[in-house]
């Protein structure tokens, strides 16, 4: 392009000028390299971690844990905080919190349950109601934080206890037993169906997970929705200018993640058997546990789907590796709270590297 | 210059914030294949006017023309819609998020068929696109489409931005201090690619408290005092010192200025 022309031409010393504008990239040091790596590629240090963690224990405990047995018995475990963990996933990358991921799965569990087994309607509808509420909880949290404007975490801490508490008051803090719910409506245990391959044993949940992630994967990097729940973690401003309907936006985010959390309350019947209000309360600090140590920013932008499952797996197969090797459970409590802290330690480095 | 209709005008515009008079009856003109200045010392309500002009403001009285058919603009939406885009000096751009991905924010290319319905991006096109328009702009030091914004230098940005709103721009492309946090190569680049777009024959507003850059590419220089145009310069017959006199009120303008 030919250089425009100033006014008295005092740029014209410009064109003798140096043509590197502050170039570093030959002077970057090997850990500079590792930083910019990481910076493309977020996801490789969990899955560093989660590699190292399955070396390391099966070095140490061996031939009872490096089994396809147990390896599926973790993919098993980790199935409903894999599918909460998507949910979880969405909510962050717009830079928000979900702290009532757990309450709205049991909520739906519930509701499927009591709608089958004590009302007598057929399966299908009592789970698709399950559904239907888990959304339903999802767009009260959508439209507190995106209509009302309150931080995600008040919303969600509010909506925890009314979540919680309303399924304490409709079931009166009843369960419904696993004989009941088999005689009445077994679609409802379907995801807790087991299947063999070889030595591995898989349940029809951690099909549906693995399933889950890979769907929400293809929708966030491949759809115009997808690119946009990055877009609005990243720069909420930026995303209103660029043309995007943002309150709409986070609404449909907070109702997906509804969903989602009624999908995982199908998977939790699935996993107990029985339907108790008492029970998966502590997935919504799990799902954040898996995002965080998945390498997902809390920040917003930044993450994957693929990721959490990652920080998933990494704490089941540390949950796993220590019970068999015989340590007290509560060093697994002190893994996890270490490798939390190290994944956003990680992130913030990350985050440094630019250009 | 050839003086036709112009592409957008405003008339008595208005705006009060409680006892603030932003807007006291300014008008605003932009003609065809021009590249229009707005200068104004601080507070001068230079912003007001020209978010009136983009909807991110609503005036509480006077009238919006685009080619010459009155016009409300009620958000920024809608003026986008009608073919004024406008690069905002915050640029706009989501930072983790490739430059295709960026220059399709909001208006991405769908995929026909079922796939459509679903929302499913055709990124091929996408990339094609975005490499075509960054080409015809001759932006394409940048190394790869697919690059995350936040990656590039400051006026690669810049670039990435206003090649964006030229894409999509019909009508206008108003640009608010697109060098302002540039250095004097990169400032120079963006002025280049300014007078790249006016080329290709869209209409550009320029936002810019840089007298030099401002007297280099201006066609016309609309001077804003006091929330209302006071006058319309043209560069060649005026001083850069005579401009910020005007602007400032040291002096009064001529009447040969007052018509604009």
């Amino acid at each position: 392009m030919v250089m425009s022309q100033t006014k008295d031409d005092f740029e014209a010393g410009l064109s003798k000028a140096s043509t590197q504008v502050a170039d570093f990239s030959r002077r970057r040091g090997p850990l500079e390299r590792v930083q910019h790596g990481l910076h493309a590629n977020p996801t490789l240090v969990p899955v560093m971690v989660l590699l190292f963690g399955i070396a390391v224990f099966g070095l140490i405990v061996g031939e009872r844990f490096f089994n396809a047995f147990t390896l599926t018995l973790i993919l098993q475990q980790v199935a409903i905080v894999g599918i909460v963990g998507v949910a979880q996933t969405l909510i962050v990358l717009t830079a928000g919190i979900d702290l009532s991921v757990g309450a709205i799965m049991v909520l739906s569990s519930v509701i499927m349950g009591q709608f089958a087994v004590t009302l007598g309607i057929p399966a299908p509808i009592a789970l698709f109601c399950g559904l239907a509420l888990g959304t339903i909880c999802g767009i009260v949290n959508g439209v507190l934080v995106a209509l009302v404007r309150l931080p995600p975490f008040i919303v969600t801490l509010g909506t925890w206890f009314v979540f919680e508490a309303a399924n304490f008051i409709y079931t009166q803090n009843q369960t419904i037993r696993a004989q009941d719910v088999e005689a009445a409506a077994p679609l409802l245990q379907f995801l807790g169906r087991t299947f063999h391959v070889g030595g591995a044993v898989f349940t029809y949940a951690v099909v549906a997970m693995v399933g889950l992630v890979l769907l929400f994967f293809y929708i966030l990097n491949h759809t115009a929705w997808g690119r946009h729940v990055y877009a609005i973690g990243d720069d909420l401003d930026a995303a209103r200018l660029s043309g995007i309907r943002t309150t709409k936006m986070l609404i449909s985010v907070y109702a997906v993640a509804g969903l989602i959390c009624g999908f995982g309350g199908w998977a939790l019947i699935g996993r107990l058997g029985s339907i108790s209000p008492t029970s998966g309360y502590e997935a919504n600090i799990q799902s954040i546990t898996a995002v965080v140590i998945g390498g997902t920013s809390l920040f917003g932008g930044r993450g994957s789907v693929i990721g959490t499952l990652i920080g998933a797996l990494i704490v089941g197969v540390f949950a796993m590796g220590l019970r068999i090797w015989g340590t007290d459970p509560q060093w697994t409590r002190l893994t996890v709270g270490a490798l939390i802290i190290l994944a956003v330690a990680a992130d913030q480095w990350i985050r440094k590297a630019s250009a | 210059m050839i003086r036709n209709t112009p592409v957008l005008t405003g008339r008595n515009l208005q705006k009060r914030y409680g006892r603030v008079v932003a807007m006291d009856n300014s008008d605003f003109d932009l003609y065809p294949r021009e590249i229009l200045a707005v200068i104004g010392d601080n507070g001068a309500g230079k912003s007001t006017l020209i978010r009136a002009m983009t909807g991110a403001v609503q005036p509480d009285a006077g009238e919006i023309r685009l080619d010459g058919q009155p016009t409300t603009l009620a958000n920024p939406q809608a003026a986008r819609d009608l073919g004024i885009e406008t690069v905002y000096q915050n640029l706009a751009l989501s930072p983790a998020l490739s430059i295709a991905d960026n220059m399709f924010l909001g208006r991405e290319i769908l995929r026909g068929g079922v796939a459509g319905w679903f929302r499913m991006l055709d990124k091929p096109a996408m990339r094609k696109q975005a490499r075509e328009q960054l080409n015809t702009l001759g932006l394409m030091t940048i190394q790869s489409i697919d690059q995350a914004v936040e990656t590039l230098s400051g006026g690669q940005r810049q670039g990435v931005a206003v090649a964006r709103a030229a894409a999509f721009g019909s009508k206008v492309l108003m640009l608010d201090e697109p060098t302002a946090a540039l250095g004097v190569k990169e400032s120079r680049k963006v002025l280049d690619l300014i007078l790249g777009v006016r080329e290709r024959g869209l209409p550009i507003v320029l936002i810019s408290h840089n007298m030099p850059h401002v007297f280099e590419i201006a066609d016309r220089i609309h001077v804003h005092r006091l929330g209302k145009r006071l006058c319309v310069v043209d560069p060649k017959k005026v001083s850069m010192s005579d401009a910020v006199a005007l602007m400032t009120g040291a002096v009064q303008p001529t009447p040969e200025m007052m018509a604009g």
